[in-house]
Parts: C-alpha cells; structure tokens; sequence
C-alpha cells in the first residue's frame, strides 16, 4: 500500500498524459487535437503539484500553528502556465476556424489534398 | 483519508479522460472537458494549491468551454468516423507510456518532506517571505515579487496571444442593422438571473483581486472572474449591447495599458536606483514598497487577462454571429 501511495500521482500522470497523446496523434478531427492537447498539459500541471506537496502540510497560506507548508514555487510556476495554456489554447482554435473557412472541413484526412483551394 | 480522496479523484480524472477517446460527438467531449476540469481543481485543493485551483476552476472549466463550444459551432459537433487503423498510435503510446511508468519509479516517493525539491529554494521562500515582502499569501509574494520578472514574461505571453485571435478573427464590423437574433433575450428567467448575478461576480472579481495578497488569488484569477461576468452578459444579451458596453477597441487599450504598467513599475524602480522592479525602493521602507508594487503589478495583470480574454471571446462570438447571417 506504502508503494501504491508512493507512486500512485505519477502513475495517473502519466496515463493521462499517453491518453492526450494518444489524441493528437490519433484523432481526426482539429478540436478534438486540442482537448487531447489540453489534457497532455493538465497532466504537466498534475505531476509538478504532486511534486510540490508534503504530506501533512497545508496550502502556502500563512497561519497561527502550522509549522509545514507545501512547497509554493510549483503553484506559481502553473498558475501562470494555466492562464497561458488558455490563451495559447484560444489562438489554437481561432486556426481552426480559419481552417474551416478556407478548406470547408476540420477533418485532418478531408484536406490533405486541397492545398491549392485558396 | 486525504490519501484515499487523492485516489478517488484520480482515478476519476483517469476515466474522464479515457472516456474523450471514445467519443465522437465533440459537444459531449468539450463537456467532459469541463468535468476534467473541476476534478483537476479538486485534486488541487486536496494538494494544497489553492491557488493553482481557482484557476484551473475559472479557466480550465469556464473560459476554455466557451471557447471550444464557439469553435463548435462554426466547424459541427460530430466527428467523422475514422478510416485510418489505431494500431500504430496505440502501439507508440504504450511503449513510450511503459517507459515512462519506469522512469517514475526514479522519482522521489510522492509527499515526503525531505525530497530534493523542498531543499532549494523552497525554505527560503517559505521561511522568509513573510518577513521581506510581509504577505501571508506566499504564493503571491513568489508571483509578483520573486519571480515578477517571469510574471511579466508570461502576461506578454497572454497578451500576444490576444494579437494572435484578434488578427486571425477581426471583430464584426459595426455595418450591418440585418442582425440576427442575437443572445438569449426571450428567456425571461435567465435575463432577471443574469442581471442579478452580473454585479455579484463582478464584486467578486474585485475581492478577489485585492485580497489576493492575503488569501488564494490575485490578478490573475480576477482578471479572468470578471471577464467571465461579461462573457455572461454578451451571453444573454447579445454582442451588440456587450460592444456598447466595452467597445473592443476600448478592451485592446486596456490590454496594453496593463502590460505597459507593470512594465512601468519596473522603470520606476529603476529611475529609483534600484534593479528592475526592485520594490524595495518604491518607497522608504521596503516592506511597504513591496505592498505598493505587488498591489500596482497585479492591478496590470488584471487588466490585461481581463481584456485579453474578452477580447479572444468577442473574436469568437463575432465568427458565430457572421456565420448566422450567411
């Protein structure tokens, strides 16, 4: 059980990150591309927290009678980085957009062979 | 019992994603997105970071849903049936996921305190930073102070990314008076809620905002709650009453002036002697110079994630709107 525990956070981090990879080199279709892309990214965000965190620690908060904090420099590090995600994430569909608007389609397969539509 | 709540999560976070596989109706996979999302803030919570929690909560599950549905809407909701055989990509994926599952057992054991990531700069930031910078809120003082240089960096980031959207989509030109239905104002009881519930998040976004230094939150998080209650109101009201109420061209000046003062508290420190957004020297005592810049350089990140998000949805909210004209 000790073992289970020990490893149990990296184990899931690294399902969901072959599932998101799994995605993006599998699916067909470009939205779906980015939420397995997305998910690839939460899995990042998932394996630095687990990182940070001590047992028996609380939230970096500082409060009368607590002596272990968890470690704040990886919330600061995501934090950001999810907010960023996002941003970088709107620019990834605003492509697909123009993608749909150019070639008609948001299936990989449909344009491989229409590159000289526009 | 902490542990077997990290379990449970987990292992439904694992399930959420594994199902998005299958799925071929995307409207059910960007819905699933969101669930994904709250059980990731969930799990952050239960790993302490708070923070990191409440925005996963407000990005991850509210703006990111929007946006894909917006996407949705202009590409259809199914995905078509793939011919291709998934024999290879399952095949890459296993053995790269085998090899990765060895490479943890390498890692340090999960929650131990004497793991080599809470020797190095840790204890510093945790021992000292109440006393050098004299906010409760580490998390906060790491983000504006210690690593402000960083912040900057990734707020510019946010912000070329709203130049990004903005060239690829261009708002909706301001001509036409054939405009469509737009927004949902027949639906009485979303229009009486949403009026009551506008202002609510709006307080909240600025709560959040200024009591960031002392509890979780902060600029960022504001920035994105408060474009949330806007979204809201374009939501039900439609976009041409949302552009009477903040013009995009307004929200693009706001955008920059967020960057250009955070920036500029970083000049300033200078012109005082000091180094790049050294707040020590903002005023004489650097306790209270700390206050001063953390206070102004989340004010900037605030504005500018707010702008910017609203922004990246009028954009997207424009393309849905012109494709009900056609």
């Amino acid at each position: 059980m000790n073992f289970i525990n020990d490893y149990y956070n990296y184990w899931i981090v690294v399902f969901l990150m072959m599932t998101g990879f799994y995605i993006v080199i599998s699916a067909n279709n470009l939205v779906k591309k980015i939420v397995g892309l997305n998910i690839f990214q939460t899995s990042v965000f998932m394996l630095y927290i687990s990182m940070g965190k001590i047992s028996g620690g609380t939230a970096p908060i500082v409060a009368e009678g607590v002596t272990q904090y968890s470690n704040p420099l990886p919330h600061v590090l995501i934090l950001t980085a999810i907010v960023v995600g996002v941003a970088t994430t709107a620019v990834g569909l605003s492509l697909i957009v123009r993608i749909k608007r150019a070639y008609g389609t948001v299936e990989e397969n449909e344009f491989e062979n229409k590159d000289d539509a526009i | 019992m902490a542990e077997f709540i990290n379990l449970a999560l987990l292992a439904m976070l694992a399930l959420t994603a594994l199902r998005v596989i299958f799925l071929k109706d995307l409207f059910a996979v960007v819905m699933l997105f969101g669930i994904y999302s709250f059980l990731s803030a969930l799990i952050f919570v239960n790993l302490d970071a708070v923070d990191v929690a409440f925005t996963e909560a407000s990005v991850g599950a509210g703006i990111s849903t929007v946006l894909m549905l917006g996407t949705l809407a202009l590409t259809g909701r199914t995905e078509k049936e793939n011919k291709h055989s998934s024999v290879l990509p399952l095949l890459v994926v296993t053995v790269t996921g085998a090899a990765l599952i060895y490479a943890t057992l390498d890692m340090p054991p999960f929650g131990h305190p004497d793991n080599p990531i809470h020797q190095h700069v840790a204890p510093r930031y945790i021992e000292e930073s109440p006393k050098e910078v004299g906010l409760p809120n580490m998390v906060t003082s790491v983000l504006a102070s210690y690593r402000g240089f960083d912040t900057l960096g990734e707020t510019v980031v946010v912000f070329s990314a709203a130049i990004g959207v903005i060239s690829l989509l261009g708002f909706r030109r301001r001509e036409e008076n054939d405009t469509p239905k737009s927004g949902l104002k027949e639906h009485h009881v979303l229009r009486v809620v949403a009026k009551i519930i506008i202002p609510l998040i709006i307080l909240f976004a600025l709560y959040v905002q200024f009591h960031g230094d002392f509890g979780p939150g902060g600029g960022f998080q504001a920035g994105v709650i408060a474009a949330a209650a806007f979204i809201l109101y374009a939501l039900v009201f439609g976009l041409p009453l949302a552009f009477a109420v903040i013009s995009p061209k307004f929200l693009q000046v706001m955008a920059s002036f967020g960057v250009l003062l955070y920036a500029g508290v970083g000049l300033y420190s200078m012109s005082q002697g000091g180094q790049f957004l050294d707040y020590n020297k903002l005023a004489a005592d650097p306790v209270a110079g700390q206050h001063y810049g953390i206070l102004i350089i989340e004010l900037g990140v605030g504005i500018t994630v707010f702008a910017v998000m609203l922004s990246i949805f009028y954009a997207f909210d424009s393309q849905v709107e012109r494709s009900n004209v056609q």
